[in-house]
Protein backbone atom coordinates (compact mmCIF):
# COMPACT_ATOMS: atom_id res chain seq x y z
CA UNK A 1 0.00 0.00 0.00
CA UNK A 2 1.66 3.32 -1.16
CA UNK A 3 0.41 6.89 -0.05
CA UNK A 4 -3.31 7.63 -0.44
CA UNK A 5 -2.50 9.68 -2.62
CA UNK A 6 -1.03 7.38 -4.90
CA UNK A 7 -3.32 4.87 -4.70
CA UNK A 8 -6.39 7.70 -5.80
CA UNK A 9 -3.62 8.11 -8.51
CA UNK A 10 -3.80 4.38 -9.12
CA UNK A 11 -7.69 4.24 -8.68
CA UNK A 12 -7.93 6.73 -11.93
CA UNK A 13 -5.27 4.81 -14.11
CA UNK A 14 -7.40 1.44 -13.48
CA UNK A 15 -10.10 2.49 -15.54
CA UNK A 16 -7.79 4.23 -18.21
CA UNK A 17 -7.81 1.30 -20.79
CA UNK A 18 -5.75 2.63 -23.92
CA UNK A 19 -2.19 4.13 -23.67
CA UNK A 20 -4.18 7.77 -24.97
CA UNK A 21 -6.12 8.56 -21.97
CA UNK A 22 -3.21 6.92 -19.67
CA UNK A 23 -1.37 9.88 -21.28
CA UNK A 24 -3.71 12.44 -21.24
CA UNK A 25 -3.95 11.95 -17.68
CA UNK A 26 -0.20 11.96 -17.20
CA UNK A 27 -0.36 15.40 -19.41
CA UNK A 28 -3.44 16.24 -16.81
CA UNK A 29 -1.41 15.70 -13.66
CA UNK A 30 1.44 17.84 -14.82
CA UNK A 31 -0.41 20.45 -15.40
CA UNK A 32 -2.16 20.53 -11.99
CA UNK A 33 1.20 20.04 -10.49
CA UNK A 34 2.79 23.60 -8.85
CA UNK A 35 5.34 25.46 -10.41
CA UNK A 36 8.95 25.20 -9.10
CA UNK A 37 10.04 28.55 -8.75
CA UNK A 38 12.44 30.28 -11.28
CA UNK A 39 15.15 30.78 -8.50
CA UNK A 40 15.13 27.13 -7.61
CA UNK A 41 16.38 26.31 -11.37
CA UNK A 42 20.06 26.33 -10.65
CA UNK A 43 22.35 23.44 -12.31
CA UNK A 44 22.73 22.10 -8.44
CA UNK A 45 18.84 20.94 -8.61
CA UNK A 46 19.20 19.29 -12.25
CA UNK A 47 18.79 16.21 -12.89
CA UNK A 48 21.22 14.66 -15.66
CA UNK A 49 20.52 11.81 -17.73
CA UNK A 50 17.64 13.54 -18.91
CA UNK A 51 16.45 14.83 -22.34
CA UNK A 52 14.44 17.21 -21.79
CA UNK A 53 15.61 19.78 -18.47
CA UNK A 54 14.34 18.73 -14.96
CA UNK A 55 14.75 19.94 -11.83
CA UNK A 56 13.86 18.12 -8.46
CA UNK A 57 14.35 20.15 -5.28
CA UNK A 58 14.26 17.87 -2.44
CA UNK A 59 13.37 19.05 1.49
CA UNK A 60 13.53 17.11 4.24
CA UNK A 61 10.83 18.09 7.10
CA UNK A 62 11.31 16.71 10.55
CA UNK A 63 12.06 13.27 9.04
CA UNK A 64 9.56 13.47 6.29
CA UNK A 65 10.42 13.72 2.57
CA UNK A 66 9.07 15.68 0.23
CA UNK A 67 10.06 17.57 -2.99
CA UNK A 68 9.03 19.80 -5.83
CA UNK A 69 10.08 19.64 -9.29
CA UNK A 70 9.70 20.84 -12.67
CA UNK A 71 10.52 19.93 -16.62
CA UNK A 72 9.98 21.62 -19.15
CA UNK A 73 8.10 18.99 -21.56
CA UNK A 74 4.54 18.06 -20.55
CA UNK A 75 4.95 14.07 -20.32
CA UNK A 76 8.26 14.42 -17.71
CA UNK A 77 6.11 16.98 -15.47
CA UNK A 78 3.31 14.54 -15.34
CA UNK A 79 5.91 11.73 -14.16
CA UNK A 80 7.19 13.93 -11.84
CA UNK A 81 3.81 14.96 -10.28
CA UNK A 82 3.25 10.82 -9.79
CA UNK A 83 6.55 10.78 -8.33
CA UNK A 84 5.39 13.42 -5.90
CA UNK A 85 2.19 11.57 -5.10
CA UNK A 86 4.26 8.41 -4.60
CA UNK A 87 7.34 9.83 -2.04
CA UNK A 88 5.78 13.02 -0.15
CA UNK A 89 5.39 12.76 3.17
CA UNK A 90 7.21 9.41 3.75
CA UNK A 91 10.01 8.98 6.24
CA UNK A 92 13.48 8.71 4.47
CA UNK A 93 13.02 4.91 5.32
CA UNK A 94 9.60 4.73 3.30
CA UNK A 95 11.12 6.20 0.71
CA UNK A 96 14.15 3.93 0.28
CA UNK A 97 11.51 1.14 0.55
CA UNK A 98 9.58 2.31 -2.45
CA UNK A 99 9.76 -0.09 -5.67
CA UNK A 100 9.48 2.57 -8.05
CA UNK A 101 9.44 0.29 -11.02
CA UNK A 102 6.59 -2.01 -9.79
CA UNK A 103 4.33 1.41 -8.31
CA UNK A 104 4.45 2.66 -11.81
CA UNK A 105 4.25 -1.00 -13.07
CA UNK A 106 0.59 -0.40 -11.56
CA UNK A 107 0.14 2.47 -13.98
CA UNK A 108 0.94 0.96 -16.77
CA UNK A 109 3.86 3.30 -17.50
CA UNK A 110 6.31 0.89 -17.53
CA UNK A 111 8.03 1.58 -20.24
CA UNK A 112 9.01 5.11 -18.96
CA UNK A 113 11.51 3.03 -16.23
CA UNK A 114 14.02 1.22 -19.20
CA UNK A 115 17.66 2.47 -18.51
CA UNK A 116 17.42 3.45 -22.09
CA UNK A 117 14.75 5.75 -22.29
CA UNK A 118 15.95 9.64 -21.49
CA UNK A 119 12.88 10.88 -20.04
CA UNK A 120 14.75 10.87 -16.45
CA UNK A 121 12.28 8.51 -14.53
CA UNK A 122 14.63 6.54 -13.32
CA UNK A 123 17.25 9.60 -12.38
CA UNK A 124 15.00 11.07 -10.76
CA UNK A 125 13.91 8.26 -8.32
CA UNK A 126 17.76 7.82 -8.24
CA UNK A 127 18.22 11.69 -7.32
CA UNK A 128 15.63 10.93 -4.54
CA UNK A 129 16.72 8.02 -2.99
CA UNK A 130 20.49 9.65 -2.82
CA UNK A 131 18.53 12.57 -1.09
CA UNK A 132 16.85 9.94 2.08
CA UNK A 133 19.81 8.04 1.90
CA UNK A 134 22.07 10.70 2.62
CA UNK B 1 12.93 8.69 -65.69
CA UNK B 2 13.30 5.37 -67.98
CA UNK B 3 10.72 2.85 -65.67
CA UNK B 4 8.60 4.18 -62.41
CA UNK B 5 10.34 4.42 -58.85
CA UNK B 6 9.07 1.27 -57.27
CA UNK B 7 8.87 2.29 -53.76
CA UNK B 8 6.95 -0.88 -53.03
CA UNK B 9 9.73 -2.71 -54.05
CA UNK B 10 12.55 -0.85 -52.61
CA UNK B 11 10.34 -1.34 -49.60
CA UNK B 12 10.33 -5.04 -49.60
CA UNK B 13 14.27 -4.56 -49.86
CA UNK B 14 14.80 -3.61 -46.19
CA UNK B 15 13.76 -6.06 -43.42
CA UNK B 16 13.43 -3.89 -40.74
CA UNK B 17 10.42 -1.75 -42.31
CA UNK B 18 8.22 -4.85 -42.07
CA UNK B 19 8.56 -4.57 -38.72
CA UNK B 20 5.65 -3.25 -36.01
CA UNK B 21 6.23 -1.00 -33.49
CA UNK B 22 3.77 -0.41 -30.80
CA UNK B 23 1.48 -2.53 -32.26
CA UNK B 24 1.84 0.04 -35.25
CA UNK B 25 3.58 -0.48 -39.01
CA UNK B 26 6.77 1.20 -38.17
CA UNK B 27 6.92 4.42 -40.13
CA UNK B 28 11.23 5.40 -40.10
CA UNK B 29 11.37 8.97 -40.39
CA UNK B 30 14.93 9.08 -38.60
CA UNK B 31 17.07 8.61 -41.31
CA UNK B 32 18.89 11.85 -40.89
CA UNK B 33 20.45 10.41 -37.81
CA UNK B 34 21.07 6.59 -39.76
CA UNK B 35 19.24 5.01 -41.99
CA UNK B 36 18.06 1.39 -42.13
CA UNK B 37 19.96 -1.66 -44.52
CA UNK B 38 18.71 -3.43 -47.57
CA UNK B 39 18.69 -7.27 -47.15
CA UNK B 40 21.84 -7.63 -49.78
CA UNK B 41 23.74 -5.40 -47.33
CA UNK B 42 23.33 -7.55 -44.10
CA UNK B 43 24.04 -10.81 -46.58
CA UNK B 44 26.02 -9.64 -48.35
CA UNK B 45 27.80 -9.04 -44.14
CA UNK B 46 26.84 -12.31 -43.57
CA UNK B 47 28.22 -14.07 -46.03
CA UNK B 48 31.70 -12.49 -45.78
CA UNK B 49 31.58 -13.54 -42.23
CA UNK B 50 30.72 -16.86 -43.37
CA UNK B 51 32.77 -17.79 -46.43
CA UNK B 52 35.07 -15.30 -47.39
CA UNK B 53 36.28 -13.48 -43.83
CA UNK B 54 40.40 -12.64 -43.12
CA UNK B 55 42.26 -9.97 -42.58
CA UNK B 56 43.66 -7.75 -45.86
CA UNK B 57 46.71 -6.70 -47.34
CA UNK B 58 48.26 -9.36 -45.11
CA UNK B 59 47.85 -13.19 -45.89
CA UNK B 60 48.81 -14.68 -48.95
CA UNK B 61 46.10 -17.59 -48.29
CA UNK B 62 42.71 -17.94 -50.41
CA UNK B 63 40.73 -16.07 -47.81
CA UNK B 64 42.86 -13.10 -47.09
CA UNK B 65 43.27 -12.23 -51.25
CA UNK B 66 39.05 -12.48 -51.23
CA UNK B 67 38.82 -10.59 -48.61
CA UNK B 68 41.47 -7.88 -49.64
CA UNK B 69 39.83 -8.02 -53.11
CA UNK B 70 36.17 -7.46 -51.86
CA UNK B 71 37.32 -4.55 -49.71
CA UNK B 72 40.10 -3.10 -51.60
CA UNK B 73 36.79 -3.33 -54.29
CA UNK B 74 34.90 -0.80 -51.81
CA UNK B 75 37.25 2.26 -52.65
CA UNK B 76 36.59 2.22 -56.29
CA UNK B 77 32.92 1.72 -55.81
CA UNK B 78 33.18 4.83 -53.58
CA UNK B 79 35.24 7.01 -55.63
CA UNK B 80 32.66 6.44 -58.63
CA UNK B 81 30.30 6.91 -56.32
CA UNK B 82 31.99 10.61 -55.48
CA UNK B 83 33.69 11.08 -59.27
CA UNK B 84 37.02 11.11 -57.73
CA UNK B 85 40.03 8.58 -58.17
CA UNK B 86 40.44 5.68 -55.88
CA UNK B 87 43.66 6.44 -54.98
CA UNK B 88 41.88 9.87 -53.37
CA UNK B 89 39.38 7.93 -50.91
CA UNK B 90 40.85 7.08 -47.48
CA UNK B 91 38.52 4.74 -45.41
CA UNK B 92 37.18 6.02 -42.18
CA UNK B 93 34.61 4.87 -39.57
CA UNK B 94 32.03 7.99 -41.10
CA UNK B 95 32.24 11.36 -41.21
CA UNK B 96 33.98 12.13 -37.72
CA UNK B 97 36.93 9.77 -38.24
CA UNK B 98 37.11 11.91 -42.03
CA UNK B 99 37.38 15.46 -40.55
CA UNK B 100 39.26 14.64 -37.40
CA UNK B 101 41.79 13.50 -39.67
CA UNK B 102 41.67 16.11 -41.18
CA UNK B 103 42.21 18.73 -38.34
CA UNK B 104 44.98 15.98 -37.02
CA UNK B 105 46.72 15.29 -40.04
CA UNK B 106 46.45 18.63 -42.35
CA UNK B 107 45.38 21.39 -40.41
CA UNK B 108 47.15 20.98 -37.38
CA UNK B 109 50.57 20.70 -38.48
CA UNK B 110 50.31 23.64 -40.64
CA UNK B 111 48.24 26.05 -38.48
CA UNK B 112 50.01 28.93 -36.68
CA UNK B 113 48.36 30.78 -33.74
CA UNK B 114 45.99 33.20 -34.90
CA UNK B 115 45.35 31.35 -38.38
CA UNK B 116 41.13 31.07 -39.18
CA UNK B 117 39.26 28.01 -40.23
CA UNK B 118 36.37 29.72 -41.35
CA UNK B 119 32.31 28.07 -41.20
CA UNK B 120 28.85 28.12 -41.17
CA UNK B 121 26.64 28.55 -38.26
CA UNK B 122 24.52 25.34 -39.52
CA UNK B 123 27.73 22.23 -39.01
CA UNK B 124 26.92 19.36 -37.34
CA UNK B 125 29.30 19.02 -33.99
CA UNK B 126 31.28 16.90 -36.31
CA UNK B 127 32.56 19.35 -38.53
CA UNK B 128 32.92 21.80 -35.19
CA UNK B 129 34.74 20.16 -32.38
CA UNK B 130 37.86 19.10 -34.26
CA UNK B 131 38.10 22.57 -35.30
CA UNK B 132 37.71 23.37 -31.72
CA UNK B 133 40.67 21.59 -30.72
CA UNK B 134 42.84 23.35 -32.76
CA UNK B 135 41.14 26.50 -31.26
CA UNK B 136 42.11 25.27 -27.66
CA UNK B 137 45.21 23.86 -28.49
CA UNK B 138 46.84 25.82 -30.78
CA UNK B 139 44.91 29.09 -31.09
CA UNK B 140 43.27 28.95 -34.37
CA UNK B 141 40.54 31.26 -34.63
CA UNK B 142 37.13 29.94 -35.68
CA UNK B 143 35.21 32.54 -37.65
CA UNK B 144 31.41 32.01 -38.02
CA UNK B 145 29.31 32.53 -40.79
CA UNK B 146 25.65 32.94 -40.63
CA UNK B 147 22.66 31.65 -42.56
CA UNK B 148 18.93 33.70 -42.81
CA UNK B 149 16.17 32.55 -40.74
CA UNK B 150 14.99 30.85 -44.14
CA UNK B 151 17.71 28.43 -43.61
CA UNK B 152 19.92 29.56 -46.74
CA UNK B 153 23.53 30.22 -46.20
CA UNK B 154 24.57 33.26 -48.93
CA UNK B 155 27.71 31.30 -50.65
CA UNK B 156 28.81 34.89 -50.95
CA UNK B 157 29.07 35.71 -46.99
CA UNK B 158 30.98 32.96 -46.55
CA UNK B 159 33.29 33.79 -48.89
CA UNK B 160 33.82 37.17 -47.68
CA UNK B 161 34.61 35.82 -44.30
CA UNK B 162 37.66 34.42 -45.88
CA UNK B 163 40.77 36.86 -44.79
CA UNK B 164 44.80 36.63 -45.19
CA UNK B 165 45.11 34.13 -42.24
CA UNK B 166 42.26 31.72 -43.26
CA UNK B 167 43.51 28.44 -43.98
CA UNK B 168 40.49 26.36 -44.68
CA UNK B 169 36.63 26.42 -45.00
CA UNK B 170 34.72 23.99 -43.73
CA UNK B 171 31.26 23.48 -44.94
CA UNK B 172 28.47 21.04 -44.72
CA UNK B 173 26.88 20.26 -48.48
CA UNK B 174 23.12 20.00 -47.03
CA UNK B 175 22.16 20.44 -43.06
CA UNK B 176 21.10 17.87 -41.25
CA UNK B 177 18.87 20.19 -39.30
CA UNK B 178 17.09 22.12 -42.11
CA UNK B 179 17.72 20.31 -44.96
CA UNK B 180 19.33 23.36 -46.79
CA UNK B 181 21.66 22.26 -49.99
CA UNK B 182 24.65 24.87 -49.93
CA UNK B 183 25.79 25.87 -52.91
CA UNK B 184 29.30 24.01 -51.93
CA UNK B 185 30.55 24.54 -55.76
CA UNK B 186 30.39 28.51 -55.42
CA UNK B 187 32.27 28.63 -51.99
CA UNK B 188 34.94 26.30 -53.37
CA UNK B 189 35.19 28.85 -56.44
CA UNK B 190 35.57 31.62 -54.15
CA UNK B 191 37.65 29.91 -51.53
CA UNK B 192 40.07 28.62 -53.97
CA UNK B 193 40.34 32.16 -55.90
CA UNK B 194 41.84 33.16 -52.68
CA UNK B 195 44.19 29.74 -52.21
CA UNK B 196 41.92 28.64 -49.46
CA UNK B 197 40.97 24.56 -49.47
CA UNK B 198 37.44 23.55 -48.38
CA UNK B 199 36.23 20.67 -46.68
CA UNK B 200 32.95 19.75 -47.32
CA UNK B 201 30.97 17.69 -44.60
CA UNK B 202 28.94 15.52 -47.23
CA UNK B 203 27.13 13.22 -44.39
CA UNK B 204 23.87 13.69 -45.33
CA UNK B 205 24.03 15.12 -49.15
CA UNK B 206 25.94 12.60 -50.29
CA UNK B 207 22.53 10.29 -49.27
CA UNK B 208 20.16 12.68 -51.32
CA UNK B 209 21.71 13.46 -54.35
CA UNK B 210 24.28 12.49 -57.17
CA UNK B 211 27.58 13.91 -55.51
CA UNK B 212 30.76 15.10 -57.77
CA UNK B 213 33.35 16.04 -55.76
CA UNK B 214 35.72 17.12 -58.90
CA UNK B 215 32.83 19.49 -60.19
CA UNK B 216 32.06 20.56 -56.53
CA UNK B 217 35.93 21.32 -56.41
CA UNK B 218 35.99 20.46 -53.16
CA UNK B 219 39.69 19.76 -51.14
CA UNK B 220 37.85 17.09 -48.73
CA UNK B 221 34.58 15.59 -48.87
CA UNK B 222 33.72 13.12 -45.73
CA UNK B 223 30.41 10.45 -46.18
CA UNK B 224 29.54 8.04 -43.66
CA UNK B 225 28.40 4.85 -44.26
CA UNK B 226 25.79 4.44 -41.66
CA UNK B 227 23.32 7.12 -43.74
CA UNK B 228 24.03 5.51 -47.03
CA UNK B 229 22.17 2.53 -46.10
CA UNK B 230 25.66 0.66 -45.48
CA UNK B 231 26.92 -0.95 -42.07
CA UNK B 232 27.50 1.42 -38.99
CA UNK B 233 31.47 2.37 -38.55
CA UNK B 234 31.86 2.12 -42.20
CA UNK B 235 32.44 5.70 -44.33
CA UNK B 236 35.13 7.53 -46.30
CA UNK B 237 36.71 10.75 -46.86
CA UNK B 238 37.50 12.04 -50.45
CA UNK B 239 40.82 14.41 -50.18
CA UNK B 240 42.26 15.70 -53.29
CA UNK B 241 45.51 14.17 -54.20
CA UNK B 242 47.71 17.34 -53.50
CA UNK B 243 46.15 17.77 -50.06
CA UNK B 244 46.91 14.16 -49.41
CA UNK B 245 50.54 14.69 -50.27
CA UNK B 246 50.40 17.29 -47.59
CA UNK B 247 49.18 15.36 -44.35
CA UNK B 248 51.29 13.70 -41.91
CA UNK B 249 50.06 10.41 -40.97
CA UNK B 250 46.99 9.94 -38.86
CA UNK B 251 46.86 7.03 -36.20
CA UNK B 252 50.50 4.50 -36.15
CA UNK B 253 50.08 0.77 -36.54
CA UNK B 254 49.86 -1.68 -38.95
CA UNK B 255 49.07 -1.40 -42.64
CA UNK B 256 50.21 2.22 -42.65
CA UNK B 257 53.66 1.95 -42.98
CA UNK B 258 56.34 0.67 -45.03
CA UNK B 259 58.94 -0.03 -43.16
CA UNK B 260 59.39 -0.17 -39.23
CA UNK B 261 63.18 -0.41 -37.18
CA UNK B 262 64.58 0.82 -33.84
CA UNK B 263 65.37 4.17 -35.28
CA UNK B 264 62.90 4.90 -37.89
CA UNK B 265 59.51 4.34 -40.00
CA UNK B 266 58.62 4.88 -43.29
CA UNK B 267 54.95 5.21 -44.71
CA UNK B 268 53.04 3.51 -46.77
CA UNK B 269 51.60 5.99 -49.63
CA UNK B 270 48.36 7.43 -49.60
CA UNK B 271 45.51 6.52 -49.04
CA UNK B 272 46.95 3.55 -46.87
CA UNK B 273 49.40 6.05 -45.25
CA UNK B 274 45.93 6.65 -43.47
CA UNK B 275 44.78 3.74 -42.29
CA UNK B 276 46.63 1.89 -39.70
CA UNK B 277 45.43 -1.02 -37.76
CA UNK B 278 42.77 -3.67 -38.98
CA UNK B 279 39.82 -1.68 -40.69
CA UNK B 280 36.24 -2.31 -40.78
CA UNK B 281 36.84 -5.02 -43.03
CA UNK B 282 32.84 -6.46 -43.15
CA UNK B 283 31.87 -2.86 -42.49
CA UNK B 284 33.22 -1.30 -45.63
CA UNK B 285 32.03 -4.74 -47.82
CA UNK B 286 28.86 -3.88 -46.47
CA UNK B 287 28.71 -0.35 -47.49
CA UNK B 288 30.08 -1.27 -51.17
CA UNK B 289 27.11 -3.42 -51.67
CA UNK B 290 25.06 -0.64 -49.89
CA UNK B 291 26.55 1.94 -52.53
CA UNK B 292 25.93 -0.57 -55.42
CA UNK B 293 22.76 -0.63 -54.37
CA UNK B 294 22.11 2.82 -54.00
CA UNK B 295 22.94 3.34 -57.56
CA UNK B 296 21.45 0.48 -59.30
CA UNK B 297 18.47 2.50 -58.54
CA UNK B 298 19.97 5.78 -59.44
CA UNK B 299 20.67 8.71 -57.18
CA UNK B 300 18.90 10.68 -59.87
CA UNK B 301 15.94 8.54 -59.59
CA UNK B 302 16.37 8.70 -55.99
CA UNK B 303 16.71 12.46 -55.29
CA UNK B 304 13.62 12.56 -57.98
CA UNK B 305 11.33 10.69 -55.77
CA UNK B 306 12.58 12.35 -52.35
CA UNK B 307 11.76 15.39 -53.40
CA UNK B 308 8.19 14.40 -54.14
CA UNK B 309 7.98 13.30 -50.86
CA UNK B 310 9.63 16.98 -49.87
CA UNK B 311 7.32 18.92 -51.65
CA UNK B 312 4.16 16.81 -50.35
CA UNK B 313 5.21 16.87 -46.95
CA UNK B 314 6.01 20.44 -47.06
CA UNK B 315 2.86 20.92 -48.54
CA UNK B 316 0.88 19.06 -45.65
CA UNK B 317 3.05 20.39 -42.72
CA UNK B 318 2.18 24.07 -44.05
CA UNK B 319 -1.60 23.27 -43.65
CA UNK B 320 -0.73 22.72 -39.59
CA UNK B 321 -0.96 26.68 -38.60
CA UNK B 322 0.00 25.22 -34.77
CA UNK B 323 3.54 23.39 -36.29
CA UNK B 324 7.35 25.94 -36.43
CA UNK B 325 9.05 24.51 -39.25
CA UNK B 326 12.45 25.30 -38.75
CA UNK B 327 13.93 27.15 -42.13
CA UNK B 328 11.98 26.65 -45.76
CA UNK B 329 15.02 27.19 -47.93
CA UNK B 330 14.18 26.88 -51.81
CA UNK B 331 17.03 24.35 -52.04
CA UNK B 332 16.17 21.76 -48.98
CA UNK B 333 15.94 17.81 -49.25
CA UNK B 334 13.14 16.07 -47.23
CA UNK B 335 14.33 16.97 -44.28
CA UNK B 336 11.77 18.88 -41.40
CA UNK B 337 12.67 20.41 -37.95
CA UNK B 338 9.75 21.21 -36.03
CA UNK B 339 8.25 22.69 -32.67
CA UNK B 340 4.98 22.72 -32.05
CA UNK B 341 3.02 25.77 -30.80
CA UNK B 342 2.27 25.80 -26.96
CA UNK B 343 3.84 23.88 -24.11
CA UNK B 344 4.63 20.58 -25.79
CA UNK B 345 8.38 19.78 -25.48
CA UNK B 346 10.11 18.12 -28.59
CA UNK B 347 10.50 14.95 -26.48
CA UNK B 348 6.68 15.10 -25.54
CA UNK B 349 5.62 15.03 -29.54
CA UNK B 350 8.69 12.25 -30.16
CA UNK B 351 7.15 9.60 -27.02
CA UNK B 352 3.78 10.55 -28.79
CA UNK B 353 4.51 9.59 -32.43
CA UNK B 354 6.76 6.42 -31.09
CA UNK B 355 3.14 5.26 -29.89
CA UNK B 356 2.03 5.92 -33.27
CA UNK B 357 5.05 3.97 -34.56
CA UNK B 358 6.43 6.73 -36.01
CA UNK B 359 10.57 7.30 -35.60
CA UNK B 360 11.44 11.29 -35.57
CA UNK B 361 14.44 12.59 -33.92
CA UNK B 362 14.00 14.92 -30.61
CA UNK B 363 16.69 17.16 -29.54
CA UNK B 364 19.21 19.81 -30.96
CA UNK B 365 20.18 17.27 -33.58
CA UNK B 366 24.60 18.07 -32.73
CA UNK B 367 23.81 21.25 -34.49
CA UNK B 368 23.66 23.67 -30.76
CA UNK B 369 25.24 26.89 -32.46
CA UNK B 370 22.70 26.80 -35.36
CA UNK B 371 19.84 25.66 -32.85
CA UNK B 372 20.73 29.24 -31.16
CA UNK B 373 21.11 30.85 -33.67
CA UNK B 374 17.70 29.99 -35.10
CA UNK B 375 16.19 30.58 -31.48
CA UNK B 376 14.77 27.38 -30.56
CA UNK B 377 15.84 24.84 -28.32
CA UNK B 378 14.97 21.19 -28.94
CA UNK B 379 12.92 20.14 -32.04
CA UNK B 380 11.49 16.86 -33.69
CA UNK B 381 13.08 15.89 -37.30
CA UNK B 382 11.53 13.66 -39.77
CA UNK B 383 14.03 12.51 -41.86
CA UNK B 384 13.01 11.00 -45.36
CA UNK B 385 14.79 8.21 -47.51
CA UNK B 386 14.31 6.51 -50.45
CA UNK B 387 12.33 3.97 -49.27
CA UNK B 388 9.24 6.37 -47.32
CA UNK B 389 6.14 6.76 -48.90
CA UNK B 390 4.03 9.98 -49.06
CA UNK B 391 1.28 7.65 -47.29
CA UNK B 392 3.94 8.04 -44.68
CA UNK B 393 3.85 11.77 -44.81
CA UNK B 394 -0.01 11.69 -43.87
CA UNK B 395 0.96 9.51 -40.80
CA UNK B 396 3.08 11.74 -40.11
CA UNK B 397 0.56 14.72 -40.04
CA UNK B 398 -2.00 12.48 -38.31
CA UNK B 399 0.32 11.38 -35.97
CA UNK B 400 0.94 15.52 -35.22
CA UNK B 401 -2.61 16.28 -35.29
CA UNK B 402 -3.12 13.64 -32.29
CA UNK B 403 -0.17 15.33 -30.19
CA UNK B 404 -1.77 18.58 -30.14
CA UNK B 405 -4.85 17.34 -29.46
CA UNK B 406 -3.50 15.81 -26.64
CA UNK B 407 -1.03 18.32 -25.76
CA UNK B 408 -3.78 21.11 -26.09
Amino acid sequence: MATEAFEDIADTFAFLDDWEDRYRHVIELGKAMAPLEEAFKVPALKVQGCASQVWLRPMVSEGRFDFQGESDALIVRGLIAILHALYSGLTLAEVLAVDAQAELARLGLTDHLSAQRSNGVRAMVQRIRETASA
Amino acid sequence: MSEAYDVAAIRADFPILSRRVNGRPLVYLDNGASAQKPEVVIEAMNRTYRQGYANVHRGLHTLSTEATEAYEGVRGKLARFLGADEEEIVFTTGSTEGINLVSYAWAAPRLQPGDEIVLSVMEHHANIVPWHFLRERQGVVLKWVECDQNGDLDPQAMIAAIGPRTRLVAVTHMSNVTGTVVDVAAIVRGAHAQGVPVLVDGSQAAVHMPVDVKALGADFYAVTGHKLYGPSGSGCIYIRRERMEEMRPFLGGGDMIREVTRDAVTWNDPPMKFEAGTPGIVQQIGLGVAIDYMMGIGMERIAAHELALRDYARERLRGLNWLNVQGDSATKGAIFSFTMQGAAHAHDISTILDKKGIAVRAGTHCAMPLMSHLGVGATCRASFAMYNTLDEVDALVEALEFARELFG
